[in-house]
């Protein structure tokens, strides 16, 4: 039997949010940083060697719910091929009027052709805008997404692509958690694995964060790890703020 | 020119064009403060309830998006305003107006401050003081309600059609508790004259209602003004997760903003009568202080309404909505019963101390005999001994069971 006064116990946790900073951010002036597996606009990416990593299967168009991927394939032709293997895709285009950014063209991909980045932030006037085509969506010769005017890109949002690739194992096989069955990209190289649930974790490599650490004070009081708790984490988090404002006040 | 002069002082020399013109000003002063306070008060609410959610809450409009509501008035006055083909059109028409003004009338009889003396004669500030005061309260919410039923009637619509029968039963079994306290108060005070009401609990907090009447009326109070309001948790009326919007689902543009004007300035007004009742209105600490003594008083009453607009809002952000037979449950088993036992109690008590404590034991007598009926009927409604089939805790309807033992005859 809880206590009669368990009834107020709501009105308390309502009235103590009073207090407690908004989680959400005032949004275009405010941008919250985005989560490392964002699902964002499709960048179909090359080998180190500059070759193109699709080679035109058509998986991709065939797993999409929407129906949003239209791909050709077409035989490389012999004296100068565009991909390593037998076919290249020789016309690739996502609507992004249908696009639902479920990242199944991702999961289907074999050779890691097709995967997003984390910029979700364009609008287009008219609908051939809408439609994406590999002029578009490749990356260019450094290896880094385009830039396309109507679209609004920030830091970071070029690196960290096909983070949802590396944050799986293979066939949801725990032991190949971590270890990385992908191969490099044009200017970014072989890119670190994404943690996981086992020990492979680095999150400095890959960007992650825990959303506890980035909102402490909204968890309940028990969920607070340990050492963001108390007076000595306050000082921490707040000395971690310092430079930023500096910045900021310059 | 007697029978006025009791009513208000301002009238003891006769009506004059003077008197004529603090009149006017009265009522254009009553009716701006109370427009320009619901447009605070949306505000408040819901920069209040963004804060309980983490929320930012509006901000674009003009300083910490003071100016949002005049922006959502403006843009709900630009739409188009939709009549539905299988509406009754002179009704649903009607409908808004019968909302709004009650809720601008309420306003008129509550006591803002003290007596002011300007140009020689006594103001009271408050609009008017009928002589049937409290009374005025109970019939425009009485009012109110042909508002919301109206408007869910006419629509033509099956879900604002639900909500009017929604809102018909509830305000009807929560205005009897409401009465009820009301009826406390009055034989307190020997009056019905709101000014009456708030010049009896004068002379500090030991004096005030919530406190000389024990607290219960005031809980019975906030309890069914709440329900009377359709404010959460008792919003089955306008339950989104059931009926869409409720009454005025089929209703934009100006109707619907009118609604909504009305509900919050409802809101305002009975946080208004809950400081008139039992918090002694506009009374409160004054300090002598030389030509601004008079402001003291609207200050407290200022301070004390929106304590209680903050409690609505509190309530909204805390508690889940009633189940309708919940609703109906509290209303008709326990405040009813309540207020009415209280106030036979304290009628007992105005008599004499023994009656006071004979018409307690008789209370309690019939309040443990009212928990045992209603034992015994739950039981008999779904306990072991219960011939009926149950799904969960309720009965099956009558239509589910005549199909159950059709086919058992078969």
């Amino acid at each position: 039997m809880a206590s009669p006064f368990s009834f107020f116990g709501g009105f308390k946790l309502t009235f103590q949010h009073l207090t407690r900073p908004t989680v959400t951010t005032s949004y275009p002036q405010a941008k919250r940083p985005k989560q490392p597996r964002q699902h964002g606009r499709h960048v179909l990416n090359r080998y180190e060697d500059g070759m193109e990593k699709c080679i035109g299967c058509e998986l991709c168009a065939g797993v999409c719910p929407v129906n949003c991927i239209f791909v050709r394939g077409l035989d490389n032709p012999p004296d100068h091929p565009v991909s390593p293997g037998e076919r290249y895709g020789y016309v690739y285009e996502i609507n992004y009027l249908r696009c639902i950014h479920c990242d199944l063209c991702v999961e289907a991909c074999p050779t890691q052709a097709i995967t997003e980045s984390k910029m979700f932030e364009f609008s287009f006037t008219n609908r051939a805008d809408a439609i994406y085509t590999k002029a578009e969506l490749l990356v260019d010769d450094q290896g880094f997404p385009q830039r396309l005017p109507w679209e609004d890109w920030r830091e970071g949002e070029a690196a960290m692509t096909g983070g949802w690739m590396r944050a799986t194992s293979p066939s949801g096989d725990a032991s190949y958690e971590g270890v990385v069955q992908w191969t490099g990209d044009l200017g970014v190289g072989v890119r670190a694995p994404e943690a996981g649930q086992s020990d492979h974790r680095d999150d400095a490599a890959t960007g992650s964060k825990q959303l506890r650490n980035v909102f402490p004070r909204h968890l309940e009081p028990e969920d607070v790890p340990l050492d963001q708790r108390g007076i000595a984490a306050r000082v921490k988090s707040a000395r971690a703020r310092m430079p930023r404002r500096r910045k900021d006040a310059t | 020119m007697n029978w006025l002069a009791s009513v208000d002082p301002l009238f003891a020399h006769g009506v004059t064009w003077v008197v004529l013109l603090i009149v006017v000003i009265k009522v254009v002063a009553g009716f701006s403060m109370l427009m320009g306070s619901v447009i605070l008060m949306i505000w408040f609410e819901r920069k209040a309830i963004s804060d309980m959610q983490s929320r930012i809450g509006p901000q674009r409009w003009g300083p910490f998006g003071l100016l949002q509501t005049l922006a959502d008035g403006l843009k709900l006055i630009l739409k188009e305003d939709l009549v539905p083909a299988e509406a009754d059109r002179f009704v649903f028409k009607l409908a808004p107006y019968l909302v709004l003004l009650p809720a601008l009338v309420t306003f008129a009889i509550i006591p803002i401050g003290g007596t002011l003396t300007i140009a020689g004669h006594p103001v009271m500030l408050q609009v008017v003081n009928p002589p049937m005061g409290i009374l005025l309260m109970l019939a425009m919410s009485g009012i109110s309600v042909y508002g919301v039923m109206l408007a869910g009637w006419s629509s033509g619509s099956k879900y604002p059609l639900l909500s009017s029968v929604r809102a018909t039963a509830q305000m009807i079994s929560y205005e009897a508790a409401l009465g009820m306290t009301i009826v406390t108060i009055v034989l307190v005070t020997g009056s019905l004259s709101v000014h009456n009401i708030v010049t009896s609990q004068a002379g500090g907090v030991w004096h005030w209602n919530i406190i000389r009447l024990g607290l219960v009326p005031f809980i019975v109070f906030i309890i069914a003004i709440t329900a009377e309001l359709n404010r959460p948790p008792f919003d089955v009326v306008e339950a989104e997760s059931e009926l869409v919007g409720g009454f005025h689902t089929e209703y934009s543009s100006f109707r619907f903003a009118i609604f909504f004007l009305a509900e919050y300035m409802n809101t305002i007004t009975m946080s208004a009568i809950i400081v008139t009742l039992f918090l002694g209105g506009p009374a409160g600490w004054v300090p002598s202080v030389p030509h601004l003594r008079w402001v003291f008083p609207i200050l407290w009453f200022l301070v004390k309404t929106v304590g209680f607009a903050f409690c609505y809002i509190w309530f909204r952000a805390s508690l889940p909505r009633f189940r309708y037979d919940q609703l109906m449950d509290l209303g008709w088993k326990r405040l009813i019963p309540l207020s009415l036992g209280w106030m036979l109690i304290v009628a007992g008590f105005l008599v004499a101390k023994g009656w006071g404590f004979f018409m307690g034991a008789t209370v309690l007598l019939a309040w443990t005999l009212l928990t045992r009926a209603f034992e015994i009927g739950a039981v008999r409604e779904s306990g072991a001994e219960s011939v009926l089939p149950t799904v969960g805790e309720r009965p099956l309807p009558g239509g589910v069971l005549r199909s159950m033992t059709d086919e058992e005859d078969d």
